[in-house]
């Protein structure tokens, strides 16, 4: 039982980015952007988000940081495929590179000015983060561990997910990017300002990428500085958007899954099942493959997929 | 903002309700230009319609007809020239713009998101905050009715026909307060009785005071619905005619420049033995229902059967089926005596039939958008080349003789087939599917969206066909044209043949009982 807790718990910490990373993603492809760099705006996020709580030792602002560099890595996206209508799939991947390699760079010379030779989050924010499970309720037995005792991190994800449940099913405006990500041509006739819905979408989505990419660097590690922290979840979390089926409550569901399937190694003792780690690691892919099959045989429209998802959009193009 | 917009458009509809405008000038064009590259596709053309009238648009396929909608919508903006709204000058620089000032407009292919409800589209982008469903609904079934619409608010578009979409898009402009219609061939692609319900709705439309503006290549249409017909002939606006005043020949010669004639001859049948022999054939949809329920006929050589029937009555699964790209339930397909039933669509076109569907919504219709003429001509034929390599050479040179028979219009053979004009893609089409000599030619709805002349040119190369002994299937959706150009038509309806009749005596009546299916002919197995 203690150890049924103990594992759910470290899913549920090693699921939260890969979250942030699908939900941020779920919300740029709604409006027809594949943004493959999610992985660099993660670590643009991670790096940013990281320095910020270093020198400020204010939470709250290790967020705003993580959540507006990554944003204006998204920017660099959004011009490029949006305004000049580069391939989405290439601009994606070099925003990748670009992410990682640009994280890591700072991150080095933020390591050389620090005179231990180490970065490591002081005291105060650490306690923000940590101490954030909900007190109180934090002890009941079995239930406060299980879904009381986490990090701040996870119930923004949470609290995240829900609200862009709601925006697209319940807002007008979450109806106007679901149109343009369908058929911009249609939404653009409905006299809805494509190119704007495009950018806000593509901007938030990569902010909340970026979130995902600070608990990174802040959480996995202990609150020390490592290079590429990020460590391809930003890669899973593309494929569990496809998971997810587009929609942010699954996406809570789906990273729970994955995230247990990255840390069952630890937890399935080699004595009883010997499969080396590599097997594990293989998994979420392996499981992303075979939804792919089995939603693609079924025969229905699928509603929640952006119709027009990876093509960009030229009012006097035909 | 979005509220001075609101009230704008109110004032409007109460104004027009007054019937205060009718007679003004709702748009008027002046000297409007637009260039693509080196194309003029308009070439400074004048246009005004009124408040209360039907103007009729026509012109040959590229003649710029959707160009100049499209700046009215805004989609485009003019090179040159000036748009007078309400007898203001206006800049149209969006859709959004277009909307304010209360024109709509109803485009070729339709704009509509596929899954979203039809209430969802009808409202999407309006900047009133958002009602309750069933305050929308009721608010809907309102325009409905005083337009004398039928639409199922809940239904999601991709599950609708062609006809039921259009309703909506009419319904989206409606429902924005507009005053001032444009259609860009809204009948392409409807069955004769749909287009009666829609010139219905259009009649009360204008009654109740607005401008529209219809695109149609069918000049009975223009004679019924229009009060004056505006022509445009390479992108210039030739002239102006009262409806009342003119006849389809005039119209015609006014649109191609010369005289042409509107007559369609039929060379007599010279053989006796079948080429084609439908045995007993049925095909089941994915759904499980028959498409196409037990039918048998026979094709000679150098004859036209001409298929009738409403839109939907196995029509596209019967050329599916010929062609080998449908699984078929039951029956034989005897070509030359030999069943070609489990052969690959590759053999069969290899055996010399030739199969051209021109689908209602006209795109992805055998051809790739993004590839020009030439390599459009080779997806058909590079594997008849040795080697490796492909030989552009004999594509080159068809693709410049169908541009001269067929009068395409395009910049050049080099240019992505999807810059052309509807028509004109169609065209590219046909020429090819013609061209590769088939012994059997099956072509289904050939002239959709094709303009007069360009729609006699095809009736030509068919008969010429005929006459190399080529047998013919046409399916066909104008009664008229199938009863000049056919030997036999077969009628078929929820997938049976309900009758053959002889083309050179059965009348257009005939057809039409046969087609409802309130006729049928017990069929000889
Ligand atoms: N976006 C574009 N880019 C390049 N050329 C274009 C574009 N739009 C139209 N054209 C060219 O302008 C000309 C006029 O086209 P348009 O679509 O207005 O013709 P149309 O009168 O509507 O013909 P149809 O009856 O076949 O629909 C054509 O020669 C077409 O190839
Ligand atoms: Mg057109």
């Amino acid at each position: 039982m203690d150890l049924l807790i103990r594992f759910v718990a470290a899913a549920v910490a090693a699921g939260t980015p890969l979250l942030y990373g699908t939900l941020g993603e779920i919300m740029t492809e709604k409006a027809g952007h594949l943004n493959l760099g999610v992985e660099g705006m993660m670590s643009v996020g991670a790096c940013a988000g990281f320095l910020a709580g270093y020198y400020t030792d204010s939470f709250a602002l290790a967020l705003l940081a993580a959540f507006g560099a990554a944003a204006a890595s998204a920017l660099i996206y959004g011009v490029l495929t949006v305004t000049l209508m580069a391939n989405q799939n290439v601009t994606g991947l070099t925003l990748t590179i670009f992410g990682i390699g640009l994280s890591n760079f700072i991150g080095i010379l933020a390591l050389g000015r620090s005179e231990s030779g180490t970065l490591k989050l002081p005291e105060g924010i650490t306690a923000q983060m940590r101490g954030a499970g909900i007190p109180g309720l934090r002890d009941i037995p079995v239930a406060g561990p299980l879904l009381f005792s986490y990090n701040a991190f996870v119930y923004i994800g949470i609290v995240i997910a829900v609200l862009l449940f709601l925006y697209f099913g319940r807002t007008k405006s979450g109806l106007n990017l679901q149109a343009v990500g369908h058929n911009p041509g249609a939404a653009d006739a409905a006299g809805i300002q494509v190119t704007r819905y495009k950018y806000a979408s593509i901007l938030i989505g990569g902010g909340i990428c970026g979130i995902g990419g600070a608990y990174c660097a802040m959480i996995i590690n202990g609150g020390v500085w490592v290079s590429n922290n990020v460590g391809g979840l930003g890669w899973i979390a593309v494929a569990l958007v496809i998971f997810a089926n587009w929609k942010p409550l699954n996406a809570i569901g789906g990273s729970l899954v994955f995230g247990a399937l990255r840390i069952l190694k630890f937890y399935v003792p080699k004595s009883v099942l010997p499969l080396p780690n590599a097997f594990y690691d293989m998994m979420p892919f392996l499981i992303t493959a075979l939804i792919l099959v089995v939603t693609s045989m079924r025969k229905k429209q699928n509603l929640s997929l952006p119709g027009n998802l990876g093509n960009h959009y030229f009012r006097e193009e035909r | 903002m979005p509220h001075s917009t609101e009230r704008k458009s109110a004032d409007r509809t109460s104004v027009l309700a007054a019937g205060a405008l009718s007679g003004k000038d709702a748009i008027a064009c002046r000297g409007i230009t637009k260039r693509f590259g080196t194309v003029v596709a308009n070439d400074h053309i004048d246009l005004t319609v009124r408040y209360g009238e039907v103007l009729a648009l026509l012109g040959e396929n590229g003649s710029g007809k959707t160009t100049l909608m499209n700046m009215l919508s805004g989609i485009y903006h003019p090179d040159e020239g000036v748009i007078l709204v309400d007898g203001q000058e206006a800049v149209i620089n969006s859709p959004v713009d277009a909307m304010n000032m209360g024109i709509g407009m109803i485009y070729q292919h339709f704009r509509l998101v596929d899954v979203f409800s039809a209430m969802e589209n009808i409202v999407l982008g309006t900047k009133e905050k958002r009602l309750r469903d069933k305050e929308l609904k009721e608010k809907i079934s309102e325009i409905c009715q005083s337009f004398g619409l039928e639409i199922q608010p809940e239904k999601r578009v991709y599950e609708m026909s062609v006809s039921e979409k259009q309703t909506v898009e009419i319904l989206k402009v409606l429902y924005r307060g507009t005053r001032i219609l444009i259609l860009d061939e809204p009948t392409a692609v409807l069955t004769p009785q749909e287009t009666q319900k829609l010139f219905q709705i259009l009649r009360k439309m204008k009654e109740q005071g607005c401008a529209i503006i219809i695109i149609t290549h069918k000049l009975h249409e223009v004679l019924e619905i229009s009060d004056r017909v505006t022509i445009l002939r390479k992108g210039k606006s030739i002239d102006t005619v009262e409806t009342a005043g003119t006849d389809e020949k005039i119209l015609t010669e006014l649109m191609v420049g010369k005289a042409v004639s509107l007559e369609i001859d039929r060379p007599p049948v010279n053989h006796k033995s079948p080429i084609l022999k439908v045995v007993n054939l049925t095909v089941k949809k994915p759904d499980g229902t028959k498409a196409i329920d037990n039918i048998s006929f026979e094709i000679r050589k150098g004859e036209i059967l001409g298929v009738a029937g409403v839109a939907g009555s196995g029509q596209k699964e019967l050329c599916e089926a010929i062609a080998g790209l449908m699984k078929i339930d039951k029956g034989a397909i005897l070509y030359e005596q030999e069943n070609i039933i489990g052969k690959t669509p590759a053999e069969i076109i290899r055996m010399g039939i030739s199969m051209s569907f021109v689908p209602e919504d006209r795109l992805g219709m055998g051809l790739v958008a993004s590839m020009d003429m030439v390599e459009n001509m080779m997806l058909k034929s590079y594997g008849n080349g040795r080697g490796p390599f492909v030989d552009r050479k004999p594509a080159r040179e068809l693709a410049n003789r169908l541009v001269e028979k067929l009068g395409i219009v395009t910049p050049g053979i080099d240019t992505p087939v999807r810059l052309l004009s509807g028509g004109n893609v169609q065209k590219v089409l046909l020429g090819r599917e013609i061209e590769s000599c088939p012994n059997l030619l099956i072509t289904a709805y050939p002239v959709r969206g094709l303009d007069i002349n360009s729609s006699y040119t095809i009736y030509d190369l068919l008969n010429e066909q005929k006459k190399k002994d080529v047998a013919v299937i046409f399916i066909g959706e104008d009664l008229d044209v199938l009863l000049e150009l056919s030997d036999v038509i077969m009628v078929l309806c929820h997938g049976k043949i309900t009758g053959f009749l002889d083309a050179r005596k059965a009348s257009k009546e005939q057809v039409g009982l046969y087609m409802t299916g309130a006729f049928s002919q017990e069929v000889a197995q």
